[in-house]
């Protein structure tokens, strides 16, 4: 499947943002073209303040463009107001924030149904998915647990899973795996590799380049621009073992 | 493969085929197995060198088979490589001879070079992950090395990042 016969999830025409810091005009994003298939996962990476942040937080609507146009599922909603974000959030986008944010008051279960719930999910539902979710990133005996018992990367677990809960159209990722040892990267990683497989539509920020090549597509930003945009090359194997010129042993 | 023979022989003594066997189990698919021939020949090479010694084993029913052992001298100089620190990783200095050189003299555009070169470590990522996804999670040893291999892997791109950066 090539992304042209795809139809489009998102798209950006000439998508920008720029901050006022004090008097200074700061360009995060410019002039970013976009266009997104439905099941594709893409890659977005780049050095620190490159503006990868910023582009997903407006892709999901935290973030109101300086200029140009987001179209979601072919309809245009960078002009719609916060209600109307709120709720094609709700019904359509998941979030994995940098930081999270959990609700406080809220147990971890609570946290991962209640976007399903918000969506329109049964009870039961809600609670088959939740379950699945939190066994597949190794959660379930956390489920009870306020978020503030949590370490810093059982919580961005959680986040995933919060994001994965209502089956949306287009999930959005802000370095889901920064806070995590390489073991539990490794199960956030099969769970986005399931979840992709069974057709879900992935944005992922990331700098680890172990996260990024398992996307269909990177992108590559500095400055606030696309610098690059290109599918990976799936490596020919060389011999039994493969990858032997990096792994090599005297 | 040299000092990695003499470290197996000092465990006990062993004949070629053996020998390939145990790097193959110890390391698993991470490490490019050598062919039993270039096992003989640096075999061939310690013995003259006086760091290990072959004996004939009969064997019924079939040739004799060479078991090899390791020396006195051989011992010291598995000592002497187990006792020195080890020369760190070296950068990539044939792109970056590339990367410096290539747009002074026009023939190729930086971003272009950088891009590509990215791109070609992503896809020695991917190669990776596969690797890791088709090693048996049992075999640490096979996995700290692929491991280790894409940490330096994830130190070049940042490095290629870098580059991105400063030069103009
Ligand atoms: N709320 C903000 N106010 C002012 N400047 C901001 C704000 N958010 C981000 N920036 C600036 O925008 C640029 C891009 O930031 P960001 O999108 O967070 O980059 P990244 O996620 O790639 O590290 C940086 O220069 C950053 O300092
Ligand atoms: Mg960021």
């Amino acid at each position: 499947m090539t992304p042209k016969q795809l139809s489009t999830v998102i798209k950006t025409v000439n998508l920008g943002k720029i901050y006022q810091q004090g008097a200074v005009p700061v360009p995060a994003v410019r002039g970013v073209d976009l266009e997104i298939g439905a099941g594709e996962f893409v890659a977005v990476t780049g050095p620190s303040g490159s503006g990868k942040s910023t582009l997903v937080h407006m892709l999901g609507g935290l973030d109101k463009p300086s200029s140009g146009e987001i179209w979601l599922d072919g309809r245009r909603v960078d002009t719609l107001r916060e209600s109307a974000w709120a709720l094609l959030r709700r019904k359509k986008i998941g979030f994995v924030f940098q930081f999270f944010n959990l609700v406080a008051n809220m147990t971890v279960a609570d946290n991962v149904e209640l976007p399903a719930l918000l969506a329109g999910s049964s009870p039961k539902e809600a609670r088959a998915r939740r379950e699945y979710l939190l066994d597949a990133l190794g959660l379930t005996e956390r489920s009870d647990a306020p978020p503030s018992q949590l370490s810093g990367g059982e919580q961005q677990r959680v986040a995933l899973a919060r994001a994965l809960s209502n089956r949306p159209s287009l999930l959005l990722a802000d370095e889901p795996t920064g806070n995590l040892d390489s073991r539990n990267t490794r199960d956030v990683l099969r769970l986005l590799g399931e979840v992709h497989r069974d057709g879900q539509t992935i944005v992922l920020v990331t700098h680890e380049a172990r996260v990024a090549s398992l996307a269909d597509r990177v992108v590559s930003l500095l400055d606030g621009q696309v610098i690059d945009d290109g599918t990976i090359a799936v490596p020919r194997r060389r011999s039994r073992g493969g990858a032997g010129d990096v792994v090599e042993l005297r | 493969m040299r000092l990695s023979l003499l470290a197996l022989l000092a465990k006990e003594p062993a004949h070629g085929y053996e020998l390939k066997q145990a790097l193959e189990l110890t390391f698993g698919d991470a490490y490019p197995s050598p062919n039993i021939g270039q096992i003989y020949v640096t075999l061939g090479r310690l013995e003259k060198d006086g760091l290990v010694r072959a004996v004939d084993v009969e064997q019924s029913n079939r040739p004799n088979k060479k078991v090899y052992y390791l020396t006195a001298l051989g011992r010291e100089k598995l000592e002497a490589w187990v006792d020195e620190p080890t020369e760190g990783p070296r950068v990539r200095d044939d792109f970056f001879m590339k990367l410096v050189l290539a747009p002074m003299t026009g023939i190729a555009d930086r971003m272009a070079l950088i891009n590509r070169q990215r791109r070609h470590y992503l896809s020695l990522m991917r190669s990776l992950n596969e690797l890791a996804d088709g090693t048996d999670q049992a075999n640490r040893v096979a996995h700290l090395l692929i491991e280790g291999a894409m940490l330096h892997l994830q130190a070049d791109l940042d490095w290629l990042e870098r580059c991105q950066e400063e030069l103009p």
